[in-house]
């Protein structure tokens, strides 16, 4: 990797650490739950969508997990923070570990996420840590795409049978509460706000209209405000995620090291 | 080894365009656009690449063909970079490698929206409000339609053409 340059004297280590976490763990994690659609989706074009999205998912977690390895400097790699940490260490949103439920589920899980995230990195391409910037920069194309994709979805099965609004609506209602996180400031973030290295508080209101905009469009209610779960980001998590976990970390802990 | 004996760094390129890439094999890795610089560092060959999608799985395979490549050229000491920013667009396909493409029925990248990263021009395109013609790269009809965002590949899209009825790949901007 040559000599690690740490740029950043302004910002708290192991406050950029976490920060870099809870990045590459949400995209992990998110990852991990669209390939178990691997070979089951509705529709081969569907199934090959959602392999793709996962494989940009796992891509974008090497990059904030290679940073986040960097910056640690103690010589875990991107695999090992991956790979061999606990539920307990992971800083992903909770909306990531939901179960896929059906497909319109899943889509609805993923626009939800995907308005947050393409929001998320275009705030994070005017990073103070150009290391942050560049990741933002090169994973933003791809989730335009996405974003593209699970919104178009969202519309069509909201707007669609009474049967698929339905379903949509009941996801919806399902998912809202925790889409809350996203916005939680924790200690933390304020410090990386500060910096200039995290997106500010900001992002609420264009995640608001973006999200009232596409749900006017397919037809669905929003739901009312009520009780927002949280806690991934300090690494509470829902029953989910040890199962995940289990299925994603087997084959190291099971054969520590096992290379390809 | 002489010092005096480097390979020039345009015979390098030429020896890299000569690399296939892996899962497009008729285009070469820089057809691609993919490698950002070529440069010695003292006696150590420094190739920078970008990759095209972070996730794509062809990357490592390119590493080790680049490798391999200039090993079979004699050299020795090759040492890759990655550089994430600029990140890479299909913008940076060469003519010659949008040519291949076509000849080879995949659709080339649309000129000019690659650079459209932002929500709304992209829902904008979506919905119809701006004009994206794709080719058929069988019988260049602009009579096509999109199938899926998302191909046999993260770099590409599936259409189908409404005159021909083919369907094909279209190497989607970004």
């Amino acid at each position: 990797m040559g000599s690690a340059t740490v740029t950043d004297t302004t910002v708290d280590r192991a406050v950029l650490f976490e920060f870099l976490l809870r990045m590459g763990d949400s995209t992990l994690v998110l990852g991990h739950r669209l390939s178990e659609w691997c070979g089951h989706a509705p529709a081969l074009e569907e199934d090959i969508a959602l392999a793709n999205t996962a494989l940009d998912f796992i891509g974008q977690t090497q990059l904030w997990l290679s940073l986040a390895s960097e910056v640690e400097g103690k010589g875990r790699s991107a695999d090992d923070l991956a790979y061999l940490r606990d539920a307990r260490d992971f800083r992903n949103l909770l909306l990531t570990e939901r179960p896929n439920g059906d497909f319109g589920k899943t889509l609805m899980r993923q626009f939800l996420f995907d308005a947050w995230h393409h929001l998320c990195l275009g705030a994070l391409l005017g990073s103070s840590d150009a290391r942050v910037a560049a990741i933002a920069e090169k994973a933003s194309k791809e989730v335009a795409y996405h974003i593209e994709r699970s919104r178009d979805l969202v519309v069509r099965l909201g707007d669609g049978t009474a049967e698929s609004h339905a379903r949509m609506q009941e996801a919806l209602d399902d998912l809202w509460p925790y889409t809350g996180e996203m916005f939680v400031n924790e200690a933390s973030d304020v410090a990386l706000v500060a910096a200039g290295v995290a997106p500010p508080a900001s992002l609420k209101a264009e995640w608001d209209a973006l999200v009232a905009e596409t749900l006017s469009e397919a037809t669905l209610k929003k739901p009312a405000e009520g009780h927002m779960h949280k806690g991934g980001k300090r690494g509470i998590h829902t029953e989910h995620l040890g199962y995940v976990l289990a299925e994603l970390q087997f084959l190291q802990r099971a054969y520590p090291g096992a290379p390809w | 080894m002489a010092t005096a004996t480097l390979p020039s760094i345009e015979d390098i390129w030429e020896w890299l365009a000569q690399v296939p890439d892996p899962e497009i094999p008729v285009i070469s890795i820089t057809d691609l656009g993919i490698i950002r610089d070529v440069a010695w560092d003292g006696d150590t060959l420094v190739v920078t690449v970008t990759p095209t999608y972070s996730g794509c799985p062809a990357t490592t395979v390119i590493n080790l063909d680049i490798e391999r490549a200039l090993k079979e050229k004699g050299l020795q000491r090759v040492r890759l970079e990655r550089r994430l920013s600029p990140a890479w667009t299909t913008d940076w396909i060469s003519a010659e490698g949008r040519s291949k493409l076509k000849t080879y029925g995949i659709a080339p990248p649309v000129d000019g929206t690659a650079a459209d990263v932002t929500l709304l021009k992209r829902l904008d395109r979506l919905s119809g409000r701006s004009s994206l013609t794709v080719g058929c790269p069988r019988c260049g009809s602009s009579r096509t339609e999109k199938i899926s965002q998302f191909g046999s590949t993260a770099c590409k899209a599936s259409y189908r053409c409404s005159d021909c009825l083919e369907p094909f790949d279209y190497f989607k901007c970004i």
